[in-house]
């Protein structure tokens, strides 16, 4: 119907017209009673984008974050009402956002900050313990396929993300992760995330397309870390749920 | 047959009150919860959802669902709906009397329609499909109104009484609404309770507003829920309660949120009026 | 490279991973109550994210056309660590992507 057409054409086109069924009691189209929809649309996504990147405010200002959220708020408005896990596209987009390239970890902090997300309201399954490999004969592990845990995330970043993150937590630790992989978990209640060697991002990815272990360690990759790694972050599930 | 609401004082949670509530929640003996931020897979947000409904009656509230609008529902959100109800069981399961999504986009807003035959079709098209999908009824909301639609052809009050009259759904009366509805549009609240289905309300709400002026300087009130709730707003409760006797009745407090003492002590104050009108 | 010898290489890199993983345990419960959701709205550390809203807003949003505004923040004042110490350029390493 027309009416919500035009009603909606106008919530994210600050200059379009407004529409002209919208009146005041005295029967007036008027401008400042639609006006107060078209802010409670544009503050209610601005903030929701605050609440979801609070690293990123910190680091741009409040200010400069309202206005790059509004950006993006009329350019790509949430398909769906599940606002919690709205905010996906916000990294790669910040990647595009020509008045961030002088801060250029930005777009790999607010990734780390969505791939927390995710992880925080991920499915709640037991994930790999080691112990349940104990049946998995020795010369059968290349063979064995496992699939990442529903809250294992994992991202590569030439930043050092994770100490930028850090140094933006109450109770920073002292350690600055170098730039590099990054694995992110929730293999209880809480989302964990840390630094991860070099081929954790490769051997995630591979397990995730179906591949057996034996192809999806990288050959020159430091093996036993990455196991501990991905055991740390509880970044796997037992070989049933292959 | 669906457990419903004590007919006493509620509030909205936060899980900031978490601990509050676990331990002493003095006058608050139910919980109201908006569905969609628990439309995910797990997690600890979820684990704490469970332990409330444990705990406490729980009133899902929508927010999403855009019955007021004119296209289809969204199967895949009605979907995570039946999943959530079907998970914690609800005492009640209540939506707005608004449109929020269209043409692919969600605008996260309660966004106010026209009252006409047209879109009281497709607002009760819609309000069967939701009782159908969940299997139990639902509650409508009435909105706040910051404008009126040179469309429209019906009174609010007459729209919500057709919707209940065809799809047997029940009311969600949020007296706030109407009196902020009341002052912005020029019609006196005492008018729209007269003519309101009193005996379908499931639920009532009571929420703060804040004072702003459109663009001739008459007031227009905002439902911000960051305020006590006004002392009008309390004479209109205790007026509505006089008639229908005492109600499931919420506190909604969701910007600039208080302390848990601020809250209860709100919940308190309706527990008081609800405790009068069932003496009387 | 044999296949007996990929799974004896598996075989110790787990049992190497293991005895790391055990030496190193992750304190998963202590933090429990912290993110259970519990009085973190606008702490960095608690991921939950936004939620809805029913309610409208008297935070007027001043929408301008052209963006001139430059970043404020925290990124003014952050030193990069070890030896890129203030230097925000990117590390010279071809990275796998996520």
């Amino acid at each position: 119907m027309s009416v919500f057409r035009d009603f909606a054409a106008a919530l994210r086109a600050p200059d379009a017209r407004r529409p002209q069924g919208a009146l005041n009691p005295g029967g007036k189209p008027s401008v400042a009673r639609y006006d107060v929809y078209r802010n409670n649309v544009a503050t209610s996504l601005i903030e929701a984008l605050a609440t979801g990147f609070p690293v990123v405010r910190q680091l741009v200002g409040e200010e400069f974050f309202s206005a790059m959220a509004r950006e993006f708020v009329l350019l790509h408005p949430p398909k769906d009402p599940v606002i919690v896990l709205w905010g996906a596209g916000f990294p790669d987009w910040l990647e595009t956002f020509a008045p961030i390239k002088a801060v250029p970890y930005v777009p790999g902090i607010a990734r780390l900050e969505y791939l927390r997300r995710q992880a925080f309201h991920a499915a709640d399954v037991e994930p790999l313990e080691p112990a349940m490999l104990a049946g998995v004969a020795p010369d059968a592990l290349a063979a064995q396929r496992l699939l990442p845990h529903p809250s294992a995330r994992w991202m590569a970043d030439p930043m050092p993300i994770l100490s930028i993150w850090q140094r933006h937590q109450e109770d920073a630790d002292d350690i600055d992760p170098p730039a590099g992989e990054i694995l992110v978990g929730r293999p209880k209640m809480t989302v964990a995330q840390m630094a991860a060697p070099e081929g954790t991002c490769a051997t995630l990815d591979a397990l995730a397309g179906g591949a057996p272990l034996g192809r999806a360690l990288p050959p020159d990759a430091d093996h036993p870390a990455i196991f501990a790694t991905l055991f740390a972050a509880g970044a796997l599930l037992p070989p049933d749920h292959v | 047959m669906l457990p419903s609401l004590p007919r006493t004082a509620g509030i909205g949670f936060k899980p900031a009150h978490y601990t509050d509530l676990v331990g002493s929640p003095g006058a608050v003996t139910w919980l109201e919860v908006h569905a969609e931020n628990y439309m995910v897979d797990g997690g600890p947000q979820l684990a704490m959802l469970d332990d409330l409904a444990d705990r406490f009656p729980i009133s899902l509230h929508g927010v999403g669902l855009s019955i007021g609008g004119p296209g289809p529902l969204d199967a895949v959100h009605l979907g995570r709906l039946r999943r959530l109800v079907d998970r914690i069981n609800p005492a009640s399961f209540s939506e707005h009397l608004a449109w929020s999504s269209h043409s692919g986009a969600y605008y996260n807003d309660l966004l106010p329609l026209p009252y006409t035959e047209m879109t009281l079709n497709a607002v009760c098209g819609h309000i069967d499909e939701v009782q159908d999908r969940l299997g139990q009824r639902m509650l409508l909301e009435n909105p706040s109104s910051y404008l009126r639609f040179a469309e429209s052809t019906l009174d609010e009050t007459e729209f919500l009484a057709e919707v209940v009259a065809r799809t047997g759904c029940g009311l969600l009366l949020d007296v706030n609404n109407v009196f902020i509805s009341a002052v912005n549009l020029g019609f006196t609240p005492q008018d729209y309770i007269g003519t309101f289905p009193l005996s379908e309300i499931g639920e009532i709400h009571l929420g703060g507003h804040e004072a702003d002026q459109d663009e001739d300087g008459a007031t227009l009130l905002i439902d911000t829920h960051g305020a006590p709730v006004a002392d009008p707003v309390w004479a209109l409760f205790e007026n509505v309660v006089a008639r229908t006797g005492p109600l499931p009745t919420l506190i909604e407090w969701d910007n600039e949120v208080p302390d848990f003492a601020t809250l209860e002590a709100e919940a308190a104050r309706a527990t008081n009026i609800l405790t009068r009108q069932a003496a009387a | 490279m044999t296949i007996h010898s990929k799974n004896l290489m598996i075989a110790g890199a787990l049992a190497a991973g293991l005895a790391t993983h055990y030496a190193t345990p992750v304190s998963a419960e202590g933090a429990k109550e912290k993110c259970y959701g519990v009085a973190l709205a606008g702490q960095n550390d608690c991921a939950a994210g936004p939620g809805t809203t029913c309610a409208g807003t008297s935070k007027v949003d001043y929408q301008g056309n052209s963006f001139k505004l430059v970043p404020a923040g925290t990124c003014t004042e952050i030193e990069l660590p070890g030896d890129r110490m203030g230097s925000l350029e990117p590390l010279e390493r071809d990275l796998p992507k996520g």
